[in-house]
């Protein structure tokens, strides 16, 4: 267990050297800041159905931010260790390979919570001027943060994948751009094409971030994206792991 | 300590190396010698359980690589060729982050980092980002981090590249310091430094063991064993052909600087026909300024045995 604590606080501490996370926080904290205020100053002008919480979780410039900054976050995870030849001394001390592959999944876990922590402080904020809750109710803060949780895991388990399979970050950014993107706009498809049939809208609808988002946002806390987005990051994992350890098949 | 049998690798399509067997006793120095891309890296990366092979085994300190790859992983110390190391850390901080890795308990680890600073000569450094640091720093941080854990074995992949000779002297005397506790596996390509600190040497080329013996038996072993260099005015005679005819010579090539001729006979070994050069001189009436036996190198040894097989 040592190790892995090793391990995993020399990849959050790896994420506050370099410039990266600096830059990925500033922007991300920009974006969800401007998103709040254009939210708040909308609903300044007209009466609407829906809470502050639901509004900020459920905006464009929300979603542009949040599937911006998985290829940022996981890129460099195993992809820079190649690159600089560093795995070389990491994997001939004596660690297993599943220590590395979780160290690194819980180190971009770890950031990607500290980039979610300064947007509490927007609904505290909310709450001294207003007086009044941004949300209907505590369902609602646990349901949408539970969310992004649920998804942040799924989506660098995907990144954590396309990093170990590149030794060049570039691609892994690209590559998990590629499939987050895919991922998250499958929701779309039944706002873009009419012409599907219920059944397969209900299917698409089940895979919908879009749609579970709404949901948890209001506080409808749904078992079925939990229990999806956890098998779903425990396959991404097993397939990085199985991939992190290829090196060592004997073809 | 190192035991490798049939080992092979291939990579796709080619063959790395070939069917390597050999041992490596407790306490051992062990020189490994090759060209480059013969092979050594492979093998190094094989035994540090960095690569698999494609068949045969090696185990350390009885511990199977690929099997038991964890245990066999404790008890090395590898350095990697080129040194790689986290830019964005700090030197003592790169090696406490080691020593946990490698399991030094928590009380062991600022005495056993702090042992492997003073012997490395990291002091003045220990705070420096690693970014900063020359090659030869670098080098003497990879090696301190192959050190902590006091291995039993150390499998150092080049560990002398890129240092200036200063820096060399150091780490050979340290290399031949820590042989007394530990078996050592080196590579290199400077064959002075493998003379002076290995007990055995392995040469390897295009992947198979070419020769493994100590460094006494090898240049014992290699035909042309040394020379003889003459330096003369030998008038009208024709040197190299009465030079050819004393027993032991095999043969004889010419320079000449302003009169002065300058003959350099290649022997076979373990013969001295330097008496019988100076009796041929006194005969003919030579006058000598020079005639002088230059033993063989471990280098004159990699040059025939890795070039004999270009040549064939």
């Amino acid at each position: 267990m040592r190790k892995f604590y090793t391990l995993l606080s020399r990849e959050v501490s790896s994420y506050f050297y370099s410039p990266i996370a600096y830059i990925v926080l500033f922007f991300f904290l920009f974006v969800s800041g401007a998103d709040f205020y254009f939210q708040i100053s909308f609903m300044n002008q007209r009466p609407v159905q829906y809470s502050v919480q639901e509004a900020f979780f459920n905006s464009v410039f929300f979603w542009f931010a949040f599937v911006l900054i998985f290829p940022l976050i996981t890129m460099r995870t195993f992809a820079e260790e190649f690159k600089l030849g560093t795995i070389e001394p990491l994997m001939t001390a004596p660690v297993r390979d599943w220590q590395v592959v979780l160290a690194k999944f819980f180190g971009a876990m770890m950031f990607y919570i500290v980039l979610w922590v300064p947007t509490l402080i927007y609904f505290a904020i909310f709450q001294y001027i207003t007086h009044q809750t941004a949300a209907g109710s505590f369902g609602a803060y646990w349901g949408s943060y539970l969310m992004l949780l649920l998804l942040g895991m799924f989506y660098i388990s995907i990144g954590c994948f396309a990093s170990v399979l590149t030794r060049n970050q570039i691609i892994a950014a690209v590559i998990s751009f590629c499939a987050i993107t895919l991922h998250f706009f499958s929701g779309l498809i039944t706002f873009i094409v009419t012409e599907v049939s219920s059944t397969m809208r209900q299917v698409l609808g089940y895979f919908s971030a879009l749609e579970q988002m709404a949901t948890l946002s209001r506080g409808e806390i749904d078992t079925r994206p939990i229990v999806l987005y956890l098998s779903l990051t425990i396959l991404m994992l097993g397939l990085t792991y199985q991939a992190f350890q290829s090196r060592k098949w004997k073809l | 300590m190192i035991k490798v049998e049939n080992l092979t690798k291939k990579y796709a399509g080619q063959t790395a190396i070939r069917d390597l067997n050999f041992e490596v006793g407790q306490g051992e120095i062990m020189g490994f010698l090759g060209p480059n891309g013969a092979g050594k890296t492979t093998t190094m990366r094989i035994l540090a359980s960095f690569l698999p092979a494609t068949s045969g085994r090696a185990s350390i300190a009885g511990f199977d690589v690929f099997e038991q790859s964890l245990q066999a992983r404790a008890h090395l110390g590898y350095m990697p060729e080129n040194v790689p190391l986290y830019n964005d850390m700090r030197v003592n901080e790169y090696l406490n982050y080691r020593a946990a890795l490698k399991s030094i308990p928590h009380r062991r680890v600022s005495e056993r980092v702090g042992d492997v600073r003073e012997l490395c000569g990291l002091r003045e450094v220990e705070n420096k980002l690693i970014r900063a640091l020359s090659k030869g720093f670098r080098q003497r941080v990879g090696l301190a981090d192959a050190l902590l854990a006091e291995p039993d074995l150390l499998i150092l992949d080049e560990p002398t590249i890129g240092l200036d000779p200063n820096q060399i002297r150091q780490v050979r005397e340290l290399i031949k310091n820590l042989g007394r506790q530990h078996t050592i596996l080196l590579s290199t390509h400077i064959l002075p430094e493998v003379e002076m600190t290995c007990s055995r040497v392995i040469i390897i080329n295009k992947g198979r063991i070419e020769a493994c013996d100590t460094p006494e038996n090898l240049l014992g072993r290699i035909r042309t064993a040394g020379g003889v260099t003459l330096e003369a005015r030998v008038g009208g005679d024709d040197a190299p052909t009465q030079l050819r005819k004393i027993a032991g010579v095999r043969d004889v090539s010419e320079s000449e600087d302003d009169g002065w001729k300058n003959l350099s006979l290649r022997v076979e070994s373990g013969t001295d026909v330097r008496a019988e050069v100076f009796r041929l001189a006194r005969d003919r009436n030579w006058e000598v300024r020079e005639l002088t036996a230059r033993r063989a190198t471990l280098e004159d040894v990699f040059v025939e045995i890795t070039h004999s097989d270009e040549a064939s």
